[in-house]
């Protein structure tokens, strides 16, 4: 889409940042009292509230796998979470990112200890500004740490994408909407392994490479912030006095 | 669905019976109350009230519209809340239910019926365009007293909210093609503005269960209660909204002592309100 | 003797290798390399590296004692909420009475609280329950009446017990309350409000300090102190 907006100062961009700088990122654990396990995060200024339930039993009893638990992420966000008001409800949009995130989640939770039981992710998206799957997904690995779920990693997420004709990471609001591509990813930081990987936008193969390795290095740097809240909630009821 | 153990059920029972309550709070006694302003960018007015652990969100978001047709020269709300199931293992995925419905009715009545948004102030064009206010609840942490935790968030995200003139200006400008009264409106208002508000009444919740009557109910005394009684009560002591809901019943005298509570603990939440919101 | 800091290890995290020590509850093995599977604390011994978890649901071992709450009466069973991930099966042969068929509700219903042992937990995690009390060392089982009913974290059931018994001991003696603790992190207790309170608050302190070192003699201060200052 072709506008006015000029994306690059002086080669800064428009919030300041550099070509390959986040966000600033915020991580609170376990701020609900009722869920088993929570996450708080905020990302620029995108807000995001993650409530873990289970492993439970899964219902309706027709969706029971004998073999393992099945892994529900519900991403919603909220009606006043964006510009113009969203009617309640999930959206074919937000039906289509709860299944991707369903399914990088579920490549790194331990499922096979829970037959028939159901792990319910509950992603509220509170304020939007672009990258709001990425930050729903780094909180809900969070959420599920702190419910005590058993897994084999850790996951996170990070986008990169391109605009005019640069490849930089973690696309911010006007970049999102006057670029020209969207790279979100989520990796399992452990093995380097690609759990969650989508692309709309013109990339070419060069490109492509520069943007996906961006955004790996993202979702390596989250990946520390993610375990330092942990460690930040949970070492400091170590204890020693 | 969570089954509430008859033996917790007796001992809450018990303990009222000897004038205590399982969390050690007087009857009339509300618990600790928690109001924050201005968290989402995003929507016009926004705030989170915490009542114990029980957590709600309430954003205000608004847009042009047409009047309703008995009213055109009044700006329109809606209200809707929302019992996600991220707030409790019994809430689930889906259309509000009966619930959230009441609740959504019940905090609407108690904001509309009181006239506590000037609406006449929110017009632009008189009988062709108005601002519609949505108020939006989300509750994220249902642990009793769903009622009071909504209202009062909702209220302080009205009282915190701006009309979005800056946003909603190419809009209003391209009413001015067709409608002169629309450059006026703006000339009055050349920027975002608070929305008018008059002074609020407060929604006080209370629950009737084997004799005793409780303020601000816990999640078990929710659980296990007969009935429930919701009183909005103004500055002056007036009230401006009832509700009484589940299929117990109340005498009239209990009917009057909550009242009175209601009076009471509105006088404590309103002084709290206005200080949250800058007043 | 030094005390060494609890370490509070996280899913994923990098623990041990196989050729050097064995793979203990808590972690899982890849390629050689043992991995924590949860959040937890790390202990090893010589040989095995472990990870108890600091959170999580309660996962039933046969006999375990639980505490559950009927959830509804059946033709010839009982389905009861033990804390687990799944509802617990209470077979009639499997409790003290004669019972008809159909019958069951005259005996236990939705609502009540019962001591039970775990019976049996099958592949598929379908778990049974019982009421009749096998082992002669095996405490009573049976329908509770009267007193209060608390839930914790389950993982915190160890520390509240305490080594053989004594935090929980503690417990008891000072506030002169009978206090039956679940493994699935159910308590009941059963004395004046005022004992009931001192218990709740009680246990409220060791939940926070779990993993605290020497919180049995902190224990034992607070609640001598609170008995001294009543009288």
């Amino acid at each position: 889409m072709k506008s006015d907006v000029k994306l690059f100062e002086n080669g800064k961009r428009l919030d300041g940042r550099k070509p390959d700088e986040l966000r600033k990122i915020k991580i609170e654990v376990g701020v609900l009292h009722r869920a088993d396990g929570s996450c708080y995060l905020e990302w620029g200024e995108n807000k995001v509230l993650v409530a873990v339930y289970g492993p439970r039993e899964a219902v309706p009893r027709h969706t029971q796998n004998p073999l393992r638990a099945i892994v529900n992420a519900r991403y919603n966000m909220a009606a006043f979470s964006v510009d113009d008001r969203k009617r309640p409800g999930p959206d074919r949009r937000s039906r289509e990112i709860s299944k991707v995130i369903s399914e990088a989640l579920e490549n790194t939770i331990l499922v096979e200890k829970f037959p028939r039981a159901s792990i319910d992710v509950n992603i509220e998206v509170i304020n939007a500004e672009a990258g709001t799957r990425c930050a729903g997904l780094t909180a809900a690995a969070v959420a599920l740490v702190d419910a005590g779920i058993p897994m084999k990693d850790i996951p996170v997420s990070c986008a990169a994408g391109k605009i005019e004709n640069q490849v930089v990471l973690d696309l911010g609001k006007e970049e999102d909407n006057y670029g020209s591509a969207d790279l979100p990813v989520a990796i399992s930081p452990r093995t380097g392994e690609i759990l969650l990987l989508q692309m709309d936008g013109h990339l070419t193969q060069a490109e492509f490479d520069q943007a996906l390795d961006l955004a790996i290095k993202g979702c390596h740097t989250v990946s520390e912030i993610q375990k330092e809240a942990i460690m930040n909630k949970y070492a400091s009821n170590k204890g020693g006095n | 669905m969570t089954i509430m153990p008859s033996i917790k059920r007796d001992y809450i029972e018990k303990l009222a019976a000897e004038g205590k309550r399982a969390d050690g709070r007087k009857f009339n006694e509300f618990r600790n109350i928690e109001i924050e302003t201005g968290i989402v960018k995003k929507a016009e007015g926004s705030a989170k009230v915490k009542i114990g652990n029980t957590q709600v969100i309430a954003g205000i978001k608004m847009d042009v519209g047409e009047p309703y047709p008995d009213t055109p020269n009044e700006g329109v709300m809606s209200t809707a809340a929302e019992m996600i199931p991220m707030a409790s293992p019994d809430f689930e995925a889906g259309p509000p239910r009966e619930n959230a419905i009441e609740l959504s009715r019940v905090v609407d009545r108690g904001i509309r019926e009181s006239k506590v948004v000037e609406f006449e102030k929110l017009c632009i064009v008189p009988e062709e365009a108005i601002w519609i206010a949505f108020i939006d609840i989300h509750i994220l942490d249902y642990d009793g007293n769903l009622f009071d935790a909504a209202s009062l968030a909702a209220l302080a995200a009205l009282h915190t909210a701006k009309v979005p003139i800056e946003r909603m200006k190419p809009v209003i400008e391209k009413l001015q093609e067709k409608y002169p009264e629309a450059k006026e409106y703006l000339n009055n208002h050349p920027e975002d503005y608070p929305i008018p508000m008059l002074d609020p009444p407060i929604s006080c919740t209370s629950v009737k269960f084997n004799g005793a009557i409780v303020a601000d109910p816990s999640l078990d005394e929710e659980e296990i209660a007969e009935a429930r009684l919701t009183v909005a009560t103004d500055q002056k002591g007036d009230i401006r909204a009832m509700q009484k809901g589940l299929n117990g019943n109340f005498t009239v005298d209990e009917i009057k002592k909550v009242i009175k509570d209601s009076i009471d603990n509105g006088k404590k939440i309103r002084e709290q309100l206005y200080k949250s919101v800058g007043k | 003797m030094t005390q060494e800091k609890r370490t509070i290890v996280i899913p994923s995290q990098l623990l041990g290798e196989i050729k050097n020590q064995k793979a203990g509850r808590g972690t899982f093995v890849e390629n050689g390399k043992i991995y924590s599977e949860v959040l937890g604390v790390l202990n090893t011994n010589n040989e095995f590296i472990n990870v108890t978890p600091l959170k999580g649901i309660y996962e039933p071992n046969e006999r375990d004692f639980v505490i559950g709450v009927v959830i509804e009466a059946m033709q010839s069973i009982w389905l009861v909420d033990i804390n687990a991930a799944y509802p617990a099966r209470l077979h009639v042969n499997d409790v003290p009475w004669d019972i008809e068929f159909g019958d069951t509700e005259k005996y236990l219903n939705a609502g009540d609280v019962i001591m039970t042992k775990v019976l049996k937990v099958d592949q598929e995690k379908k778990l049974d329950i019982t009421l009749k009390d096998g082992d002669r060392n095996d405490r009573n089982l049976y329908k509770v009446k009267g007193g209060h009913l608390i839930d914790v974290e389950p993982q915190k059931v160890p520390r509240i017990i305490g080594k053989k018994g004594s935090m929980i001991s503690l417990l008891k003696k000072y506030t002169n309350c009978r206090i039956f603790v679940g493994q699935n992190g159910r308590i009941w207790i059963d004395g004046d409000s005022d004992g009931i309170d001192k218990v709740i608050e009680t246990i409220k302190i060791i939940e926070r300090e779990s993993l605290s070192y020497g919180l049995t003699n902190k224990i034992e201060k607070l609640l001598k102190k609170d008995t001294k200052d009543v009288r």
